[in-house]
C-alpha cells in the first residue's frame, strides 16, 4: 500500500498528488510515468510524472479528473493509501547540452515539462518554456518553471496573460525573443502535442512529445498503448512515451485514445481540453 | 492359475457445465471428478512397476504412488506424495497438456483409453483445498542465504518453493499487482478460477517467501543494484510481448492483442465493469487469429462476453491446431466457428478508425516445413471478406526485452530470450532463469520443470558459497 502524503486541486479539474513510494522516487527520471489504482477496483492509470524528493521518497504526479479512475483519484486525502504505484515507467526524456531548448507545456504537462525544464538546465542548456492554458486561472506552476528557464511565456486562449491565441503563435513568439530552438520538447494533451508538431515541422525544429495512450500494464504486456511512429508499431510505454512529434502517426493516435471514450463518461468534454 | 482381472477400458469422463448455460458466465467449465469417480479411474491404473508415466512427466511426480492413494482412500499420502515434486497440483490439474505427457505414456492406454491422470492429481489437489489444515512439509534449517526472484508466475513460484523448502530466503518481485503471471493475467477463470492461483500463492508464502507487488525489476531497480542485497537471483518474467501479424489496419480500434483482451477481462476484471472499473467492449462479431491455446480462451471468453459470433481464424488445418484437443472441443461446444486454412490479409476499418472487417485468403496444405507441420499456400483468387467488429490477435508472445536491456553481460538469444545453460544457469554467474523467458511462450509444466532443475542448481552454488 502506497501513502498519499497530499492531494490538491491546484487549478479547476487538474489535481496536484503526491504518493510515498520510496523505490520509485529513488529512480524516478523526467519523462518517465507511473501506474496506479485508487483502489482494488480501479483502472491501471498511467500518469506523468512532474516532481519528486528522492530524501522523502515522493512522487508527484498532476492529473486531470477524466473519468471514473481519476474522479477516485481526486477524492484521495492525505493520510489515505493506494493499493498500486508502479514505475518509474518508459523511457526518460534525453537529456543533453543541445543548446536552446523550447519546454512547451499544456494541461497537466504544465507539471510534467518542469523536471524536463529543470533537467535541461542542470545540463547547460538555454531553456525556454512556454506554457499554454485556455484562461489564467489554469495556469500553475509558473514559479518553479521560471526559476529552471531562461525566459518563460504564456499564451492564454483569452488573453487574460501573455500572449492572446494558442500554439501556432509559438514561432511568433520565439522570433520576437530573437530565438531559435535546437529542439522543442512537449508535454500536454493530444491535441496540443500535434498542433506543435505541424508548427514546427515546416520551421525543422526537431519535437519530442510526450505520448500520453490508453494503457494496461505499463510494461510492454498489453499493446494498447501502440502508435504508428515512421511507418513502424511502437510500445508507448516502452519504446516511449518520447516519440519524434514529426515522425508520429496523429490521426491514428487520437483515434485509438478515444477507443473508450463512452466508458470514461462525458466530462471530458466540459474540461475544456481538446483530447 | 487366478483368473484375470478383466480390464476396465473405460475412462471416467468428467462432469462440466452444460455447453450453453456455460456461454452465459464465467464460472469453471470442468467440475472435477467426484469422489465415487476418482477412486473408480485410479482403479484402472496398473501400478506398473517401471511407471512410463513419470518419465514423462516434466516435474517426475511419482504417479503410481498418488493414483495408488486414492484407491485406498488416502487422499492426504497422494498430496503429499504430489507436493515433493510438483508446488502447484490444482494448477497443473487443470492446465497441464497431460495427453502428450504423462497419459500418452500409460499402459492402460495401449489398450482402451489413458488413466486421467491429470483429472486425479486435481482431484487430490481439490480435496485438500476442503481441509481445514492444509500440511506443510518440514523446512530445512535457515541457510541464511538470500534469493531474489523476478516474476511470480508458475516458475518463479516453483523455485520460491523448492528454495524455501531447502532453507534459503526468498523474496519475489512481481510487475502487476497480483502474483501468479500468466495464471492470474493470461488464463480465464472458466478454465483456472483465480481463487486456486491465489490459495497456491498463499501456500508458498506460509514457507516463507516474501512477495513484492507492482515492482518492475529492470525499471524500479536494476537486477545489479538487487544483487547488492542477494546472493543469487532468479528471472522468471515469462513472455509477455505480443506480437502482432504486421498486416495493415492492425492498430484500428477494437484490434486487440490476446494479452491485451484477456488481461482486460482476467487480470483486471472487465466482465464485471462497471463495478470493476476497467472497461472491456462486448462486440457482436469477434474474430480470433490463431490456433493456440490462447486463441481458446480469447474465444471462449469473446462468447461469454455475449457476442453473436466468434470465429477462430487459423491459416493451417484442425490437425495443425497447436492448442489442446480437449480446449478446442470446449470451444466447439460453446459454439465457436473454426475458419481453418484461412490467412488474414488485412484489416478494414470505419470512418472512426474502428475495425470492420478482414480480408482473408484461403490456402491448402502442401509440402511440411521445418516444424514438421504441412505448410499452408495461399490460394490463388481465393480472396474473401469476413465482417467483425473485433479482432484478437493471437499468434504468440516473446519476452519481455526489459530485463535484458538493463542488465549488463546477460546474454539474450536470436528470439530475445535469456540464454542459459542446461541448468538454468545465465552467462552471469550468480543468475539463474527459467521458463518462457528462456524458452519462448510455451507450457506452464514445461516451465515448471525447468525450474526445478535451475532450483537445484541454485541450492548447490548457495550451498557452496563461502
Amino acid at each position: 500500500m502506497y501513502k498519499v502524503i497530499e492531494r490538491k486541486m491546484i487549478v479547476p479539474n487538474l489535481h496536484e498528488l503526491t504518493i510515498e513510494a520510496p523505490a520509485v522516487a529513488a529512480s524516478v527520471q523526467a519523462g518517465n510515468f507511473v501506474v496506479l489504482r485508487p483502489d482494488d477496483r480501479g483502472e491501471r492509470t498511467p500518469l506523468s510524472v512532474a516532481d519528486w524528493d528522492r530524501e522523502a521518497g515522493t512522487v508527484t504526479s498532476i492529473f486531470m479528473q477524466v473519468g471514473a479512475s481519476t474522479a477516485k483519484l481526486a477524492q484521495l486525502q492525505p493520510g489515505d493509501t493506494i493499493p498500486t504505484f508502479s514505475g518509474p515507467l518508459g523511457r526518460e526524456t534525453v537529456i543533453d547540452n543541445f543548446g536552446t531548448v523550447l519546454c512547451v507545456g499544456g494541461c497537466y504537462g504544465i507539471g510534467s515539462i518542469y523536471p524536463v525544464a529543470r533537467a535541461l538546465k542542470r545540463a547547460g542548456n538555454r531553456v525556454c518554456t512556454l506554457v499554454e492554458a485556455r484562461s489564467s486561472y489554469l495556469l500553475y506552476w509558473q514559479d518553479r518553471l521560471r526559476q529552471v528557464s531562461d525566459s518563460y511565456f504564456n499564451i492564454t486562449r483569452d488573453g487574460t496573460v501573455g500572449v492572446k491565441g494558442h500554439v501556432s503563435a509559438l514561432p511568433d513568439i520565439m522570433q520576437e525573443a530573437g530565438l531559435k530552438p535546437d529542439r522543442v520538447i512537449v508535454n500536454g494533451c493530444t491535441f496540443m502535442m500535434m498542433r506543435v508538431s505541424e508548427i514546427t515541422r515546416p520551421l525543422g525544429w526537431k519535437t519530442v512529445v510526450n505520448m500520453n495512450p490508453i494503457m494496461i500494464d505499463g510494461t510492454g504486456m498489453c499493446g494498447v498503448c501502440r502508435l504508428s511512429v515512421a511507418g513502424e508499431t511502437k510500445f508507448a510505454c516502452v519504446d516511449g512515451p518520447d516519440f519524434d512529434g514529426h515522425e508520429v502517426d496523429w490521426r491514428e493516435f487520437l483515434a485509438r485514445r478515444k477507443s473508450y471514450l463512452p466508458e470514461e463518461v462525458a466530462p471530458l468534454r466540459k474540461s475544456g481540453c481538446g483530447h | 492359475m487366478a483368473e484375470k482381472k478383466r480390464r476396465d477400458t473405460v475412462r471416467r469422463s468428467m462432469p462440466k457445465q452444460d455447453d450453453f448455460e456455460r456461454r452465459k458466465n464465467f464460472a469453471e467449465v470442468a467440475l472435477g471428478y467426484t469422489e465415487e469417480l476418482a477412486r473408480g479411474e485410479a482403479a484402472r491404473c496398473l501400478n506398473c512397476k517401471k511407471a512410463p508415466c513419470v518419465s514423462g512427466c516434466p516435474v517426475n511426480i511419482d504417479i503410481p504412488f498418488f493414483v495408488k492413494a486414492i484407491v485406498d482412500g488416502d487422499f492426504a499420502a497422494g498430496v503429499r506424495q504430489i507436493k515433493k515434486t510438483n508446488a502447484l497440483p490444482a494448477i497443473c490439474g487443470r492446465v497441464c497438456p497431460q495427453e502428450e505427457q504423462c497419459e500418452i505414456k500409460c499402459v492402460v492406454g495401449r489398450r482402451g483409453s489413458p488413466v486421467a491422470i491429470g483429472r486425479l492429481e486435481r482431484y487430490l489437489a481439490d480435496w485438500e483445498a476442503t481441509q481445514a489444515k492444509i500440511e506443510k512439509p518440514r523446512l530445512a534449517r535457515k541457510t541464511g542465504r538470500k534469493v531474489v526472484i523476478v516474476g511470480a508466475g508458475p516458475a518463479g513460484i516453483t523455485v520460491a518453493n523448492d528454495l524455501c523448502l531447502l532453507g534459503h530466503d526468498v523474496t519475489i518481485y512481481e510487475a502487476l499487482h497480483e502474483p501468479g503471471g500468466v495464471l492470474t493475467y493470461g488464463i480465464p477463470e472458466f478454465r483456472l478460477p483465480k481463487a486456486i492461483v491465489n490459495r497456491e500463492v498463499k501456500y508458498i508464502e506460509s514457507l516463507g517467501a516474501k512477495l513484492v507487488l507492482d515492482f518492475v525489476v529492470g525499471k524500479t531497480r536494476t537486477v545489479d543494484n538487487l544483487l547488492e542485497e542477494f546472493d543469487a537471483m532468479f528471472i522468471a518474467t515469462g513472455a509477455g510481448l505480443p506480437w502482432f501479424l504486421g498486416i495493415p489496419g492492425e492498430n484500428l480500434n477494437g484490434v486487440y492483442s490476446a494479452n491485451e483482451y484477456l488481461t482486460r477481462v482476467n487480470l483486471m476484471k472487465g466482465f464485471l465493469f462497471p463495478d470493476f472499473d476497467t472497461p472491456i467492449k462486448r462486440p457482436a462479431n469477434v474474430i480470433v487469429i490463431g490456433g493456440g491455446n490462447v486463441a481458446m480462451d480469447s474465444a471462449r471468453t469473446a462468447v461469454r462476453l455475449g457476442a453473436d459470433e466468434v470465429h477462430i481464424v487459423y491459416r493451417r488445418g484442425r490437425e495443425e491446431l497447436p492448442a489442446r484437443e480437449e480446449e478446442v472441443e470446449n470451444a466447439e461446444e460453446e459454439g465457436v466457428i473454426f475458419d481453418l486454412l484461412t490467412l488474414p490479409v488485412k484489416l478494414v476499418g470505419n470512418e472512426q478508425g474502428w475495425v470492420s472487417g478482414m480480408e482473408c485468403l484461403k490456402m491448402e496444405l502442401g509440402e511440411p516445413d521445418d516444424s514438421g507441420r504441412r505448410r499452408p499456400v495461399p490460394i490463388e483468387g481465393s480472396e474473401f471478406h469476413m465482417p467483425a467488429d473485433a479482432v484478437v490477435v493471437s499468434i504468440g508472445n516473446s519476452p519481455n526485452p526489459l530485463i535484458a536491456a538493463t542488465t549488463p553481460g546477460l546474454d539474450i538469444g536470436r528470439k530475445d530470450n535469456i540464454s542459459t545453460d542446461d541448468n538454468g544457469r545465465t552467462s552471469r554467474h550468480n543468475i539463474w532463469a527459467a521458463g518462457d523467458v528462456v524458452t519462448g511462450a510455451a507450457t506452464v509444466i514445461s516451465a515448471m520443470g525447468a525450474a526445478r532443475t535451475a532450483a537445484q542448481a541454485m541450492h548447490e552454488y548457495l550451498t557452496n558459497l563461502t
